[in-house]
């Protein structure tokens, strides 16, 4: 073990380290796309796209050409590029309440006509940024600043299931995961098939990542873990829902 | 439940997001739509502690356009419905306010500025002032209160409530993340007890049936000739124009004399007032003006005001937006014009004592 840490050659060093608070678990993810970045030599093909959200605190993040957009629209921005150029390679990077809340269109349609372009969505239960409101993903009971007295599903329905959903309305040549920060090592590989997936030109690419918001969750680290592990895991099941690569592959 | 939220008059000490929950539940609103975007974000959040209370409720939609459009339908419903926004989120708010508009649903909206598109800035704006007055497709048929600290978060966001309901045209309230930030004292009443009489609300859809029969209604915004689209809005104008002088609201004082007046509005003119009363004290003749309403706006008075006058001096937080609404107030007039913009950025009373010191 060294001290040193290791960071992604596609980071950009000079804002290191990040405006992320302690504990997040976007810096996490952040890391995990790094290594893929760079394990897959797309550095300067890629086109990086932050929603708002904790997510725009990564404008400045990678030594890669980005644009951070508006709330929920960064799904279409990228749609627009790829369109454009479709030589580049385009990541879509955005929070639960960007995706599945105000940007679910973009999502539901950039999915239905299969771009080829490479979403991850960052599940953290909460509308972080905004200071801790609900967010389609909060649990059942969660305690939010919206739902001061828990999350009532009778009122506001289930947690949203992002990539069952995507899976349901893709046909083949999509690329569909659900990773979390608690196995770095899995979340990175679901994150290289995603960009690979985007690469062989075979179709809409999506990874949603659990994460932590030790902040809004107002847990300490032992708890925000235990959070991670345990009870998002009960409504959000880890893994890989679709992989065209694995028909041929595995 | 049922007891009322506020007993008689209280002192208070709030922030203005605070201050605007209690308002509503003083108004007895009946539910709140909203989307989370600061600096409004504590409307929600005391909304959602307080309402569940008194038998109150709250959605929080998926985005604003969302939002918005449940405010019409709960309205059309007949609640007393409301939501509140914020910069990007006024933005995706004029689709459904447009519809309000050429519906003339009474919606209420409040808006807390922040400054400049997408994330930008999120505590002292005054740049949402053409949208708000001006922002959907249609003619601008909206009640615009600018409201300058609490006691008037308190009393316009009641007021807001009955001018809606009344003359049945979408009203906002537009205050800024300062106010809505900032804590200050203020009193709370219930509206009742100090004489002022609630605006009664009636649905316009699913009414109960008159004589044992239903009499379907039919809202649409869709015409079948331009001359029929014409017609509806030469009649919303003219009614617009018969009940312009019951609404518009503005604050003068020392204009009679003065050489130059200073026009501000919202939380700027606090500033505008404190060195206007600095510059008259020091001898120099100069007043203050500042409409309290942006739509309607109190035209004729200001058209009297720069009448009287040698120079405007207009002071905003933005580049011009009020300049705009004054410039088309008072056209015809000789009167000279004087900016201080500051797009985004607050205003300090020294920063207008000493603009109108180098002018005189
Ligand atoms: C149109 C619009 N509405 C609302 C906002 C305010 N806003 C900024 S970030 C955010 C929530 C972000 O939550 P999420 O997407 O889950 O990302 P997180 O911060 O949790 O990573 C909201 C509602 C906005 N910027 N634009
Ligand atoms: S508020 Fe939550 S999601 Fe945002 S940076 Fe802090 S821990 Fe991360
Ligand atoms: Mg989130």
């Amino acid at each position: 073990m060294t001290m040193v840490p290791q960071m992604p050659k596609s980071w950009r060093l000079e804002t290191k380290p990040h405006k992320f608070c302690p504990g997040c678990g976007h810096g996490l993810v952040l890391k995990a796309l790094g290594e893929a970045i760079d394990e897959l030599g797309i550095q300067d093909k890629v086109v990086f796209g932050a929603d708002i959200g904790c997510s725009l605190l990564a404008w400045d993040f990678f030594n890669v050409d980005t644009v951070q957009t508006h709330h929920g629209r960064t799904t279409p921005v990228v749609t627009g590029v790829k369109r454009a150029n479709p030589d580049v390679i385009c990541i879509a990077y955005m929070g639960d309440g960007g995706g599945y809340a105000i940007g679910s269109q973009h999502l539901v349609n950039a999915a239905a006509r299969n771009e080829r372009i490479t979403a991850i969505l960052v599940n953290n239960c909460n509308y972080a940024m905004t200071g801790g409101q609900m967010a389609p993903t909060t649990l059942p009971g969660m305690k939010t600043e919206t739902t001061p007295y828990g999350r009532d599903i009778k009122e506001t329905g289930y947690p949203t299931q992002g990539p069952e959903m995507v899976a349901a309305i893709t046909r083949e040549g999509s690329y569909i995961a659900r990773g979390t920060i608690a196995n770095l090592k899995q979340l990175k590989s679901f994150l290289k098939k995603a960009l690979e997936n985007q690469m062989a030109g075979n179709g809409f690419s999506f990874v949603e990542a659990l994460s932590t918001c030790p902040t809004n969750w107002r847990t300490n680290a032992k708890d925000t873990w235990a959070f991670v592990e345990k009870e998002m895991t009960k409504y959000f099941k880890v893994g890989e829902l679709k992989n065209p690569a694995a028909k041929e592959g595995e | 439940m049922a007891e009322k939220p506020i007993q008689g008059e209280k002192r208070v000490f709030m922030t203005g997001n605070e201050v605007v929950a209690w308002a509503a539940l003083a108004a007895k609103a009946d539910i709140m739509y909203g989307y989370p975007i600061t600096p409004q974000n504590e409307i929600m959040h005391y909304w959602t502690r307080m309402a569940p209370k008194y038998g109150k409720r709250f959605l929080q939609t998926e985005d604003e356009l969302s939002a918005g459009f449940t405010t019409l339908g709960g309205v059309l419903a007949g609640r007393k419905a409301f939501t509140a926004t914020a910069g990007p989120g006024n933005t995706l708010m004029q689709e459904p306010l447009s519809m309000a508009e050429m519906m003339r649903i009474p919606s209420v909206v409040i808006i807390q500025q922040r400054g400049g598109p997408s994330t930008a800035t999120v505590i002292y704006s005054q740049q949402e002032v053409t949208m708000t007055t001006y922002g959907g497709n249609g003619e601008g048929f909206r009640i615009v209160y600018s409201t300058a600290n609490h006691q008037e978060l308190f009393d316009y966001t009641i007021k807001a409530f009955n001018t809606a309901w009344k003359y049945r045209f979408p009203t906002f309230v537009l205050g800024d993340g300062y106010q809505a930030k900032m804590r200050e004292s203020l009193t709370i009443y219930d509206p009742e007890d100090r004489g002022i009489e609630l605006v009664k609300t009636e649905p316009f859809i699913g009414k109960e049936p008159v004589n044992g029969e239903k009499q379907p209604v039919h809202i649409r915004n869709t015409y079948n000739t331009e001359e029929e689209l014409f017609e509806v809005i030469t009649k919303y104008l003219e009614d617009y124009t018969r009940i312009t002088p019951e609404i518009i609201e503005h604050q003068e004082f020392d204009c009679e004399d003065a050489d130059i007046v200073v026009v501000s509005h919202g939380v700027v003119s606090r500033a505008a007032k404190g060195a206007v009363q600095e510059l008259r004290n020091a001898g120099l003749k100069v007043g203050y003006f500042r409409p309290v309403t942006l739509r309607p706006f109190p035209a004729d008075r200001l058209r009297a005001v720069a009448d009287g006058t040698k120079t405007l001096l207009m002071v905003e937080s933005s580049l011009g937006q009020m300049a705009k609404l004054v410039k088309d107030a008072i056209f015809g007039s000789t009167v000279a014009i004087a900016t201080l913009f500051k797009p985004g950025v607050g205003v300090t009373s020294e920063e207008i004592v000493t603009k109108v010191k180098g002018m005189l």
